[in-house]
């Protein structure tokens, strides 16, 4: 079988779900003739035809607001918004609505929709071009948040999300793209969404990370290893709801933990996995859980975006100083 | 120098505001029965929105918007709409929500702070009530592509007021809904504020209804205190979308002749002349004077209704306050088709700590 991109992996679910759901309707800026800017939706309009993809005037807002008018009459939009620095304008939409439309109206109106988007540093794009902001969302009542960290979880998750009765925020690390290819068979296989994957076994300490992040995390893992540290690799893959159960587990046996992400270190997803592991695991701790995260700064332009971006090293020091908290 | 475009603003009225008709009536509004079931229909809204404002003045009931003196909008479009479209409201449509089959319980409960309000018993696709201004916009435009892709003959109808024009989500939809020829039908109720804003400061346009001609299609006004002419351009324009031909921005002229809602005082900001002649444009005077003149109402027809009204309106208030407290639970249980794993410790916590008492109720 022919080894897939984490991008192609993506083209790959939408275009098994559009052939197997006729009310999957592919819409975006730049989706139809163009396949998408990162060329997620390359192929499916030819296939599908302007019905089912549907190239939109330039309007983030609108695209989330039509997005869920579609969902609540039965179809499943996945939207594409073309980078995470231009969700922001429909984010009124997503929070006001998408969100909460199933609780506004006791269940009788609902929106089975996916936001994907690109997101995160590290590809030397412009301004705007690699936020991470997962913590907005994962910080919403009524969404999921999905972070893909593998051409094969990209398959499995994506499916998932269309397939979810809720809103889902599918985010892309745009770093991860053509970075490694898998064989991923054309199955139809969902992977289930609110539960972590455990990358790599380990007794020593507990890795946590999601997207792009995890690459340099499993590089940590196996440093670590040759040094005789055994190190447990958690993908949290849903952020939000977040399986604190299987980080738990893991943390309760190594008893040491490092979180790593690159969003801000401010009220990021890591500081709640801290928080809960300190609530309910306090005592099984040999050390203070540490984040290696992103600065609480603007991500740097391309120049200087890698002394943002957490690197092995940064996490190979947070592991170190975890092992030797006396 | 040439004129590559030009566009114009068509103003429609049937009867003036002492019930006088400038042009001869549309079909439908030489049947009196009809006539009389749309001024039937703008007295039990104002009935009801009376009640309202009362339940809320004596704390039975949350904030309530009031759609005092724009009864024919309301009454007018959702009297021209098939059971089969849909309706994106704001929140002043309260009464072609009635006749969408949504029941008066349902909208004081809402109001009353209770979600249970906009599950609409009997319609299963209307939107609920939109407080973010301006936002159902494009959720009825998406309602609108779903009717395109599936080739059904429906029409999306989203209300908004003279201050939603203003929003971003609104020109998105507009422009969206003629670029794609979507079956839409935007209603602006231009009541002339948006709470403390004129509509003179909201924006330069001379007309609202001009907003259409971003999108490239068609924008007219409407006297919006003429129900004959409101329904008359609603039905046009839904029918229009219903073939096929696209969207219509309806601009309704009206006027807020109440506070902008029951948290409000409108004479901190507004001039009482202005309100006094408001008055004396209101809607359901005029057909009145006209129905009367011709025969088709009467005193004694108009103290029956008036005596029925209020004692629809009582039925649906006492029904409202038997309605039993929502379950703890539910706040919870409606967030997701199945109630997450992370959740299931936080649900049963507000069991538990509702049983603490010391809770932040201070009514
Ligand atoms: C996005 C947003 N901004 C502000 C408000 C607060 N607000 C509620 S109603 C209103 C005025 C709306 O005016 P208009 O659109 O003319 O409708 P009307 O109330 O007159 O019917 C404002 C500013 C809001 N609900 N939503
Ligand atoms: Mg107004």
């Amino acid at each position: 079988m022919a080894e897939i991109t984490l991008i192609e992996a993506v083209t790959q679910a939408l275009a098994y779900e559009m052939q197997a759901d006729k009310d999957v309707i592919v819409l975006g800026e730049d989706v139809g003739v163009n396949g998408g800017v990162f060329r997620a939706t390359a192929g499916l309009l030819e296939k599908f035809g302007p019905n089912r993809v549907l190239d939109t005037p330039l309007a983030e807002s609108m695209i989330a607001g039509i997005a869920i008018g579609m969902a609540a009459q039965g179809l499943k939009p996945v939207a594409e918004i073309q980078f995470m620095g231009f969700t922001y304008p429909a984010l009124d939409q997503i929070i006001n609505h998408a969100s909460r439309m199933r609780n506004r109206t006791r269940g009788r109106l609902t929106c089975p929709m996916v936001v994907r988007t690109p997101y995160g540093a590290g590809i030397h794009a412009p301004e705007h071009h690699s936020e991470s902001t997962e913590a907005i969302y994962a910080h919403t009542p009524g969404l999921r948040v999905v972070i893909p960290s593998s051409p094969a979880r990209a398959y499995g998750l994506l499916l998932a999300a269309i397939r979810d009765p809720d809103p889902v925020i599918f985010l892309e690390p745009s770093r991860m793209y053509r970075l490694v290819k898998q064989a991923v068979p054309d199955n139809g296989e969902a992977l289930p969404l609110d539960q972590c994957f455990i990358l790599k076994e380990g007794r020593d300490i507990t890795l946590v990370s999601w997207g792009a992040m995890l690459h340099e995390t499993m590089q940590a893992a196996n440093t670590l290893e040759a040094q005789g540290v055994s190190a447990e690799v958690i993908d949290v893959a849903t952020i939000k709801p977040l399986d604190i159960e299987t980080i738990l587990a893991s943390v309760i046996k190594t008893g040491r933990c490092v979180v790593i992400h690159e969003a801000v270190k401010t009220c990021g997803v890591g500081a709640e996995i801290a928080a809960q592991i300190s609530e309910k695991a306090l005592l099984n701790l040999q050390a203070p859980v540490l984040r290696v995260t992103g600065y609480d700064t603007i991500v740097p332009y391309l120049k200087m975006e890698k002394y943002y971006l957490p690197s092995e090293a940064r996490i190979l020091n947070a592991v170190h100083q975890t092992l030797e908290f006396a | 120098m040439t004129i590559v475009a030009t566009f114009s603003v068509e103003y429609t009225q049937f009867l003036d505001p002492q019930g006088k008709p400038t042009q001869p009536l549309p079909n439908f509004a030489t049947n009196c029965e009809e006539l009389v079931e749309l001024y039937r229909r703008m007295v039990l809204t104002r009935v009801f929105d009376a009640k309202a404002v009362v339940l809320q003045r004596t704390g039975k009931m949350g904030t309530y918007p009031s759609s005092l003196g724009q009864e024919a909008v309301a009454v007018g479009l959702g009297n021209a709409m098939r059971k089969e479209d849909v309706l994106c409201p704001a929140y002043r449509e309260t009464g072609a929500q009635f006749q969408r089959g949504i029941k008066m319980s349902e909208i004081l409960a809402y109001w009353g702070g209770d979600e249970r309000g906009s599950c609409f018993q009997a319609n299963q696709d209307d939107f609920p009530l939109c407080v973010p201004i301006g936002t159902q916009s494009l959720h009825a435009a998406g309602i609108a592509t779903a009717f395109k892709i599936r080739q059904q003959p429906r029409v999306a109808v989203m209300v908004c007021g003279d201050g939603a024009t203003s929003q971003g989500d609104f020109y998105e939809s507009v422009n969206l809904a003629g670029a794609w020829n979507l079956p839409i039908v935007f209603v602006v109720n231009n009541n002339q504020w948006a709470i403390s804003v004129p509509r003179s400061a909201q924006t330069h346009c001379q007309t609202l209804a001009q907003k259409a001609f971003a999108g490239g299609f068609a924008g007219e006004q409407v006297d919006g205190n003429d129900v004959i002419a409101m329904r008359y351009v609603v039905e046009r324009a839904l029918e229009k979308a219903r073939t096929g031909g696209g969207p219509t921005l309806i601009e309704a002229i009206t006027y807020r002749l109440h506070d902008h809602t029951t948290a409000d005082d409108a004479n901190r900001y507004r001039d009482k002349a202005e309100l006094n002649k408001a008055w004396e444009l209101e809607p359901i005077a005029r057909l009145r004077h006209y129905l009367t003149a011709q025969g088709h109402w009467s005193e004694g027809e108009e103290a029956k209704w008036q005596a029925a009204c209020s004692q629809q309106v009582e039925q649906a208030v006492q029904e409202y306050l038997a309605i039993p407290a929502p379950s703890l639970t539910d706040m919870f249980d409606y967030l997701y088709a199945k109630l997450p794993h992370d959740l299931i410790e936080q649900r049963e916590q507000v069991i538990a700590e509702a049983k603490l008492g010391g809770d932040n109720h201070h009514g």
